[in-house]
C-alpha cells in the first residue's frame, strides 16, 4: 500500500489511532474474509477495494476535490445518489460497523443508544474516518428517535451538516414531505456545487443508479442457486462496498463477478454444499466492519442467501422511472422509488413482512435469522410482529439482538447453530 | 457398541457412556478454570466407539480430541430428553450460565428454542450468589426458601442489582427465608416467561443442575399447571443426548 500518511495528516485525522485501526481492520478482514473456500475469482477486486479503502479511493475522492467535485456523505438509503451525481458530486456512505472511542463517545450519547449512531460519533471523534473528513456536506436524516437527536449533538463537532426531514407515514401528505425534501436537497446541492441540474443529467444519474442496483439485484438473484455460488459475507461485502466505491466501476465489477456465478450455477459448483441450510437475514444495516453475525452463521453450518437490510435488498430494491421529460418529473419518479422503502421508521410497515416472505421464497431460503441492534426500538419492536406473522406461514425464525462487542459471540454461536440443527432434514 | 456424550457446561462437566441406548458409566466434575483438565480426567479408563461434544466448551473439546463430534445444547437436550420422558413437550433447562426453552414437535424435533442472552440472569449463577449473599449453602437454599412464607417481590434479574436489592432487604429485618423464597420466585418468573415467548405448551420436563433445587421445582408446578417431570439426573439430560446422537 502507498503511503497516505500525509493526506490522512492533513485531513486532520489522528495518525496513530488510525493505524492500529487499519491494523486491526486488515486482521479481521484477512481472518474472515481470506480463510473462505471455494471464493469466486471476482472477489479479487473488493479484496483490494478493502485494502484500500482508506487509502486509494481516499486518495481519488481528494484527486478529485482538487479539480473541484464536491464530496457529499449519508448516514441512510433514503439520500437519493441520483441527485447527488447529476450536480457532479460523489455521494459516500458513513455509516460505521466498529465500536470506537466509547468513553468519549458517552459524553455526547447515553450508553443505551444503538451501535449504529455511536459508531458514527466514535469515527468522529477518535479522528480515524477519512471518509467523514473528506466530505464537503453531510447529510443526516430525520428517521428514528436516536438518529434524530444524535445529529443534534454532531452538528456540534461538525461544521457542514445537514439535516432532512422525512416521513414517518406512506400517505399523500408523507409523500409530498419527501418531494419537498428532495428539492429543497437538490438546491442545497446545487448551490454546494454551482451545478443547476438539467433533465439530461439527471437522466444519465439515475441509469448510473439504476445500473447499480441492477448489477447488486443480478448478484442477489444468483444465490437463489443451491449449492449458493458465493457466501453471504462476500456477497454483503460487495453490498457494503457499494456505498463508497465509484458507482460506475463498481457495477461493472458486480456484474463481472455475477458472470463468473452464473457459470458456477450452471456448474452446480458453490462455496458449501449443497443442502446447506440457507438462511435469510432480515433488519438492522451491517455497516464496515460489522461481520460479526454472518461469520457466525457462516462459520456454524449455515449460508446466507439473503439480506433484507438496508445494506442489502431494502436499499436496491425497486429502480427510479426514466420515462420523464422534466426534472420535476424525474424527481417525481425519485420519490415514487424512495417512497417504497420500507424502513422499520414508518408506521404502520406492513409491506415489510410480505418483503421478507418474498425475499424467503425468492433466495429458497430454510429459515430467517431477525438481527436487531440493541437499543434499536424500530426494529426490535417490528421483530415479534415480524416472527409472528412469519411462523404463521411456516417459515422458521430465530430473533437476536446484539451490538458491535465481541462478548456475546459465545451464546450467539450456540443459538445459531441450534438454529441450523432446526433447519437440517 | 458404546457411545459417550461430554456436556462441557460453565459450572460442571457430565460424562455418560452408553451400551445399547442405556448408561453404564456416568461421571461428573466441576469444570475449573481449565475445562480440558476436567475433561481429560473425566475420559480417563473410559472407552467408547464414538464421543459427542454438547456445552459451551463443545469447540475446545473438538480442538483438543480430534475424534469428536459437536453438538449444541439444544439438540443435546431435545435427544436426551425424548429418551428419558417421550411424551416430553417442551424442556427447560437451567443451568450454571444458559436458562433455555426448547418446544418440540410430535415427532421430538426441536420446533423453536429460547435462550437468555448476554447475561447470567435468571440462572444458576443468579441462585449461587443470592444464596452466598443470605449466607446459604448451594444444597439448603432451596430448602430455606421453601419454608420462607410471604413472597417478597424482587425486581433486580441483574445478579449485581438483586445484591442490593436483598442487602437492603436484610437491612430492614426481613426474615432471609422470605427473601430466598422471593428469590427464586424470580428466577421461576422469567422461566415462564421465556416459555410463554415461544408460546410453549404441554407436558414439561425440568432439567440442568437448577432442576435439583426442589424449591424451583415447587413454584414451576404451582405456576404451570402442567405435569413438571424431573429426571433422577437432571444435570445429565444433556450429556445423554449427545450420547444417544453419537450412536445415531
Amino acid at each position: 500500500m502507498a503511503d497516505y500518511r500525509a493526506m490522512w495528516k492533513d485531513l486532520g485525522m489522528n495518525l496513530e489511532a488510525h493505524d492500529m485501526l487499519l491494523d486491526f481492520l486488515g486482521k479481521y478482514y484477512a481472518d474472515t474474509f481470506l480463510t473462505q473456500n471455494e471464493r469466486p475469482e471476482g472477489m479479487d477486486y473488493f479484496n483490494f477495494v478493502m485494502s484500500e479503502v482508506h487509502g486509494l479511493r481516499i486518495k481519488e475522492l481528494m484527486d478529485q476535490k482538487a479539480v473541484g467535485r464536491k464530496v457529499i456523505g449519508a448516514y441512510c438509503v433514503f439520500v437519493p445518489e441520483e441527485l447527488v451525481l447529476a450536480v457532479d458530486a460523489t455521494l459516500v456512505g458513513l455509516c460505521a460497523g466498529a465500536d470506537y472511542a466509547l468513553d468519549q463517545v458517552e459524553q455526547y450519547l447515553p450508553r443505551n443508544t444503538c451501535a449504529l449512531i455511536k459508531s458514527a460519533f466514535g469515527f468522529k471523534l477518535g479522528g480515524v474516518c477519512p471518509y467523514l473528513e473528506a466530505t464537503d456536506l453531510v447529510v443526516g436524516e430525520n428517521t428514528c428517535d436516536g438518529k434524530k437527536k444524535a445529529f443534534e449533538s454532531l452538528g456540534g463537532l461538525i461544521d457542514n451538516l445537514y439535516v432532512m426531514d422525512l416521513p414517518q407515514v406512506k400517505s399523500e401528505q408523507g409523500r409530498a414531505l419527501l418531494k419537498a425534501e428532495y428539492i429543497r436537497f437538490k438546491e442545497q446541492i446545487e448551490e454546494l456545487t454551482g451545478v443547476t441540474i438539467t433533465a439530461e443529467k439527471l437522466k444519465e444519474s439515475i441509469a448510473v443508479v439504476n445500473a447499480k442496483r441492477g448489477a447488486l439485484h443480478r448478484l442477489a438473484k444468483l444465490r437463489g442457486a443451491d449449492p449458493a455460488p458465493i457466501s453471504g459475507l462476500d456477497a454483503l461485502l460487495a453490498n457494503q462496498i457499494a456505498f463508497f466505491d465509484d458507482p460506475v466501476r463498481f457495477t461493472a465489477s458486480v456484474n463481472t463477478i455475477c458472470d463468473e456465478l452464473e457459470k458456477r450455477v450452471a456448474d452446480k459448483v458453490g462455496v458449501f454444499p449443497q443442502g446447506t441450510p440457507r438462511i435469510l437475514i432480515s433488519g438492522c444495516p451491517m455497516a464496515v466492519p460489522n461481520w460479526k453475525l454472518p461469520a457466525i452463521i457462516e462459520s456454524c453450518g449455515g449460508v446466507i442467501v439473503g439480506e433484507e437490510s438496508c445494506i442489502g435488498e431494502r436499499g436496491c430494491r425497486n429502480l427510479v422511472s426514466t420515462a420523464a421529460e422534466s426534472v420535476d418529473e424525474l424527481i417525481d419518479g425519485i420519490v415514487d422509488r424512495y417512497f417504497k422503502v420500507d424502513c422499520a421508521v414508518f408506521t404502520p410497515n406492513r409491506e415489510r413482512v410480505e418483503h421478507i416472505e418474498e425475499m424467503f421464497q425468492g433466495s429458497n431460503a430454510d429459515g430467517v435469522i431477525h438481527y436487531g441492534l440493541q437499543f434499536c426500538q424500530p426494529y426490535l419492536m417490528e421483530a415479534m410482529d415480524v416472527e409472528k406473522k412469519l411462523e404463521d406461514s411456516d417459515i422458521p425464525v430465530l430473533r437476536v439482538e446484539t451490538d458491535y462487542g465481541q462478548e456475546d459471540v459465545g451464546q450467539l454461536k450456540t443459538r445459531v447453530e441450534a438454529f441450523v440443527e432446526q433447519l437440517r432434514p | 457398541m458404546r457411545f459417550a456424550g461430554i456436556d462441557i457446561g460453565s459450572r460442571s462437566i457430565e460424562l455418560v457412556v452408553i451400551e445399547d441406548g442405556e448408561p453404564v458409566e456416568v461421571r461428573e466434575t466441576p469444570t475449573g478454570h481449565d475445562p480440558m483438565v476436567g475433561a481429560r480426567e473425566l475420559l480417563d479408563g473410559v472407552s467408547f466407539e464414538r464421543i459427542m461434544a454438547t456445552g459451551y466448551g463443545r469447540d475446545l473439546f473438538e480442538i483438543e480430541f480430534d475424534a469428536a463430534d459437536t453438538v449444541t445444547e439444544i439438540k443435546a437436550y431435545a435427544r436426551g430428553a425424548v429418551a428419558l420422558h417421550p411424551a416430553t413437550n417442551v424442556i427447560l433447562d437451567i443451568g450454571g450460565q444458559d436458562t433455555k426453552v426448547i418446544a418440540l414437535t410430535d415427532k421430538g424435533r426441536v420446533k423453536k428454542f429460547e435462550m437468555n442472552d448476554r447475561c447470567a440472569a435468571g440462572t444458576g449463577k443468579f441462585l449461587e450468589m443470592m444464596g452466598r449473599a443470605l449466607g446459604y449453602e448451594l444444597q439448603e437454599f432451596g430448602e430455606q426458601a421453601l419454608r420462607g412464607s410471604n413472597e417478597i417481590v424482587i425486581n433486580s434479574m441483574c445478579a449485581v442489582f438483586a445484591e442490593s436489592e436483598v442487602t437492603s432487604l436484610i437491612a430492614k429485618g426481613i426474615d432471609r427465608r422470605d427473601i430466598a423464597l422471593g428469590l427464586h420466585l424470580s428466577v421461576v418468573k422469567r422461566a415462564l416467561s421465556m416459555i410463554n415467548r415461544i408460546a410453549a405448551s404441554g407436558a414439561l420436563l425440568f432439567a440442568g443442575g437448577v432442576a435439583h433445587n426442589r424449591c424451583v421445582r415447587h413454584l414451576l408446578g404451582e405456576h404451570l399447571q402442567v405435569p413438571v417431570h424431573v429426571p433422577d439426573q437432571p444435570q445429565h439430560v444433556g450429556a445423554y443426548g449427545a450420547a444417544l446422537l453419537a450412536g445415531e
